[in-house]
């Protein structure tokens, strides 16, 4: 057997819930988790003779994500019909974009390792109603719950331009950034706010032939988890079942494929013969939208600083490091909180860590973000001060926030005076103290002033003992330096 | 004194209820002792509200004694196609699939008629969903023509049309998609409007070819036309295709009505009125020359598209259909079968039992044209014919004020006449299907009767919006003619 290679291509397919603040052509709430068919109107549950009216919001934030995702908006677009018979969905069409999308032609970046970036193209963005939900509880029956369909959805669909599990997942991931970063949706995975649907296959390279394996579409994935896990799996099926019968793709649509989470596998749902015929056609009860500049231009001043380009430019600027700068950007109120605090005057790397090590455990605990824990930005700069000036420790600095957090208005000089959080720093008291400690400590001593390798576990061991005896309020980089100029 | 109150027009009534002259509940109880006499001939209703419109017009009767304002149509009884959804009674589309259906909400033309204090007292019987031209294609029961009891009404809103001219209600709504107002208002000789598309809102009828569709009156003068026209046109935030009242003013149909229009150029298209039985062409020539009588420029003008407009109907109408009653499947509500192994059994049983034969004979072509490989042959040809036909109006329009036209080719046949031969029934839309794919607003006001006493219609189409104009020409020819105050045998 010659030599054989092979590279993995995906291309995705994701839907996003709008957080809007009714349904795609109706006036119900968007819903979870409420009492089946609580959220219904005779236009969602398509009684007869009910009309659909579009949700102008679901429109703006929908192009305000194309336009971030910098397709071309279209001049002209229009609703088209998708026929399919589904008990979960009431009319047994859904109202959706056919060949005119809102948005083509665009692209995003991702971020790969040491903040190198990778540009993946976007075919096309447009928007649909989701369907409702069958639930198979009961025996011998299903039962359909309809409080989710007509909830907005974007759908977006990328060029075949991934080249690892690895890849897909960070997409998504940037992808849930982008849309939180716009306030367009919650992306929130438990809830369903983001459903993906990779489609993958093999280039195969065999005794200097190249073969491609057939598509695979694999439907309906909620987690990045498993979404990263499929496309391996479906990696490693394609590649045996290649070597096994030798397919390649040939004409007309792709296989469809679930997925099995309790065996970690892929399974057949549909072969490319059983294609559905959709019968798209235009929606006659809905009129055609057509974009006006002024009204772009206004969804357009709405965009903001992508994370990505945020992520990259904290680290130019702020010469923090790329996982810090994926922290901080991760959530848009965190980022701009951490710049507020640095033009308030703090230092970026110590605003960095305070925000990093304490702020966002906080904001967690108390399920809001960094900006609504009552702690301003001056405060967070202040307190990031104190740790450079030499006043407070690292620790010292989280306890203070800790404690600011719990009664804002108590004065950060009460703060630290109460709980003894200011260092001494004063050379003269500590000197004492050291010498003390080097008194106390001749075995540890002998060890610093022999070196060799018990030396720096010494000095260590002398700088703890200083600490013990001043109750952690000792400047150890005071300490230490008095240390190295007496051992020294 | 009864058939006397029974003969009134709209107008008349209407201004002797608000005057206090008359009762809305003695015009009422008139109206059910019609039904009671000539319903179980005719056949009109689908169901009768007895008790619910006797309520409604003691709360009018009792609104104008206390001296409270009342609506625009107060205390006058009036009749829904069975078409529109309303929250009492069922809205069976004369289908079995629907037969025991209840809406939970009202059309907004059924909430207007609601709101200008009307007195709905039943809802009308139809070709099922819309579909048909003879409403011998009613799942649920016959009507028959007031003038000659074996022939057909004409349909879909076979019931409303025939309801009217047999006096068991003042006026009705009847859906036109492709002559369904008009065709039947000429079989029995009553007047009837198609609005221009987007002049009345459609939430809540139940979609039959939704970009063809449209609700208007069926009266027995074009001056109740007008009146029922100032209470159900309008642009509604619920149906998007109703058209912005800034760019297409409604306005009071009633206030101009008698004034003729001045220097009126009517065109013709002589080479397709010619397809037209001789009786109808006759009434037509004699229609006209009322028209020249009073002034009016008679103008030829060619439409070529016209005779492409069967073809192109018949698609378009077919592939809104095919999906518009995707929804009726037996799973959310409707009829569902008792015989389901699985759910898609569900489906192909409830439509099997519930649809009848012209119903799913339309669902296959409707399927078919929008079906992968055959929609540019077929659907994407019919939008374009529609654009051609929406030219010959532009064309014609710009040389005239309206255009006149048969009705239907011929007066109301045979019962059973067409009904096993689909294609001569599509025929007899010829004349009126051209009014909906061009979107245009069209009436047929009597004309005149064939050697068998049967009404014959004059069909005249006007531009987009210009339902004003088009009633008051219509108004013209009525105001010189007696056509209209005929009344059919049955209910002399």
């Amino acid at each position: 057997m010659g030599e054989l290679r092979y590279r993995v291509v995906v291309g995705l397919e994701i839907h996003v819930q709008l957080c809007t603040k009714s349904k795609m052509f109706c006036g119900c709430a968007l819903s979870f988790g409420e009492e089946a068919n609580s959220r219904v109107c005779p236009v969602c549950l398509g009684m007869p003779g009910v009309l659909p009216v579009m949700n102008e919001q679901a429109l703006e934030y929908a192009v305000l994500v194309a336009l971030a995702l910098d397709c071309k908006i279209a001049e002209f677009t229009k609703w088209d019909r998708k026929s399919y018979y589904y008990p979960d969905l009431p009319k047994n069409y859904q109202i959706s974009q056919y060949d005119l999308p809102l948005g083509s032609g665009g692209f995003i970046e991702i971020p790969l390792e040491a903040g190198r970036t990778k540009r993946i193209g976007i075919i096309r963005a447009h928007l649909e109603e989701d369907a409702g939900k069958n639930l198979h509880t009961a025996g011998n029956f299903s039962q359909v719950d309809l409080n989710r369909a007509g909830t907005p959805l974007l759908e977006i669909v990328t060029e075949p331009d991934m080249s690892s599990a690895a890849e897909v997942r960070t997409l998504a991931v940037e992808l849930q950034r982008m849309v939180r970063y716009l306030g367009v949706s919650e992306a929130d995975m438990q809830k369903g706010h983001m459903r993906f649907e990779p489609n993958i296959n093999l280039i195969i390279t065999k005794d200097g032939v190249e073969y491609k394996t057939p598509i695979v579409e694999v439907k309906n994935l909620n987690s990045f988890r498993v979404l990263e896990r499929s496309v391996d799996v479906e990696e490693q099926r394609q590649l045996d079942e290649f070597l096994e019968t030798g397919e390649v793709m040939g004409m007309g649509n792709k296989t469809t494929r679930g997925w099995d989470d309790i065996n970690q596998v892929t399974v057949l749902q549909r072969e490319k013969e059983e294609a559905p015929d959709y019968r798209y056609f235009p929606d006659p009860d809905l009129v055609p939208v057509e974009f006006k500049c002024e009204w772009l231009e206004d969804i357009r001043s709405r965009l903001c600083e992508l994370p990505i380009k945020r992520q990259i430019r904290f680290v130019d600027e702020y010469k923090l490091s790329d996982y810090d700068a994926g922290v901080l950007t991760a959530e848009r109120s965190t980022a701009e909180f951490f710049e507020r605090v640095v033009a308030a005057g703090g230092k970026p790397k110590r605003v960095c860590n305070l925000l990093t090590q304490v702020g966002l455990k906080l904001a967690n605990e108390k399920g809001c973000s960094v900006a609504e824990l009552d702690i301003t930005p001056k405060d967070f700069a202040q307190v990031s001060n104190d740790v450079d000036g030499g006043i407070l420790s690292a620790s010292g600095a989280n306890k203070a926030i800790e404690l600011k957090a719990q009664d804002p208005d108590k004065p950060f000089s009460v703060i630290y005076e109460e709980n003894n959080l200011i260092q001494k720093s004063d050379v003269g008291e500590l000197e004492q103290i050291v010498e003390q400690v080097i008194v106390d400590n001749p075995k540890a001593v002998e060890d610093v002033t022999s070196g060799g390798k018990k030396s720096k576990k010494a000095q260590s061991f002398l700088l703890g003992q200083v600490m013990q005896k001043t109750k952690g309020q000792a400047n150890p980089k005071v300490v230490s330096e008095i240390l190295d100029r007496k051992l020294g | 004194m009864q058939s006397e109150l029974l003969n009134m027009s709209c107008k008349e009534l209407r201004d002797g209820i608000a005057a206090g002259r008359i009762k809305s509940a003695a015009a009422t109880e008139a109206v059910f002792g019609a039904i009671e006499k000539y319903e179980p001939v005719i056949g009109a209703y689908i169901s009768t509200f007895e008790g619910r419109a006797l309520a409604k017009a003691n709360e009018v009767d009792a609104k104008i004694a206390a001296g409270e304002p009342v609506g625009e149509l107060a205390g006058v009884p009036v009749a829904v196609k069975d078409v529109m959804c309303t929250t009492f009674g069922v809205t069976t589309c004369a289908s079995r699939i629907l037969e025991n259906f209840h809406s939970p909400y009202n059309a907004t033309v059924v909430e207007k008629l609601l709101a200008a204090d009307a007195v709905i007292v039943g809802k009308t019987n139809m070709d099922e969903f819309a579909m048909g031209s003879s409403t011998e294609n009613s799942g649920l029961k016959e009507t028959v023509n007031p003038w000659d009891t074996t022939r057909v009404p004409g349909g879909s809103s076979g019931g409303s049309a025939a309801a009217v001219a047999g006096r068991m209600c003042f006026a009705a709504l009847g859906s036109d998609t492709g002559g369904s107002i008009r065709q039947p208002a000429s079989f029995c000789g009553v007047v009837g409007l198609k609005p221009t598309y987007g002049r009345v809102s459609r939430f809540g009828l139940v979609a039959y070819g939704s970009s063809l569709d449209q609700i208007g009156p069926v009266t027995r003068s074009v001056a109740d036309c007008a009146l029922m026209m100032n209470v159900i046109a309008g642009r509604d935030p619920a149906d998007s295709t109703s058209v912005d009242e800034k760019n297409a003013p409604v306005c009071d149909y009633l206030e101009k009505l008698d004034e003729p229009v001045d220097k009126l150029k009517v065109a013709i298209v002589p080479q397709f009125s010619a397809g037209a039985d001789e009786p109808v062409q006759k009434a037509l020539t004699c229609a006209l020359d009322v028209y020249k009588k009073l002034g009016a420029e008679i103008i030829e003008v060619d439409m070529p598209h016209l005779d492409y407009a069967i073809a192109a109907y018949y698609i378009v109408a077919t592939a809104e259909a095919s999906s518009n009653l995707a929804r009726y499947d037996g799973v959310h509500y409707g009829h569902r079968t008792e015989n389901a192994g699985d759910y898609v059994e569900v489906y192909s049983k409830s439509r099997a039992e519930g649809f009848g034969k012209e119903v799913k004979r339309r669902i296959m072509l409707g399927t078919y044209a929008l079906s992968s490989g055959y929609y540019d042959a077929y659907y994407l040809k019919a939008l374009k014919v529609r654009n051609l036909i929406r030219g010959d109006f532009a064309g014609a329009f710009e040389k005239c004020d309206c255009v006149m036209m048969p009705v239907s080719p011929t007066t109301a046949f045979k019962i059973g006449e067409k009904i096993d031969d689909p294609l001569t029934m599509y025929l007899s839309d010829i004349y009126t299907i051209s009014a909906n794919l061009a979107g245009v607003p069209a009436i047929s006001i009597p004309c005149g009767f064939d050697d068998s006493e049967l009404p014959i219609g004059l069909q005249i189409l006007a531009p987009a919006f210009a339902e004003d104009r088009l009633l008051r020409i219509a108004r013209m020819f009525e105001s010189n003619t007696d056509w209209h105050r005929k009344k059919p045998t049955i209910v002399e």
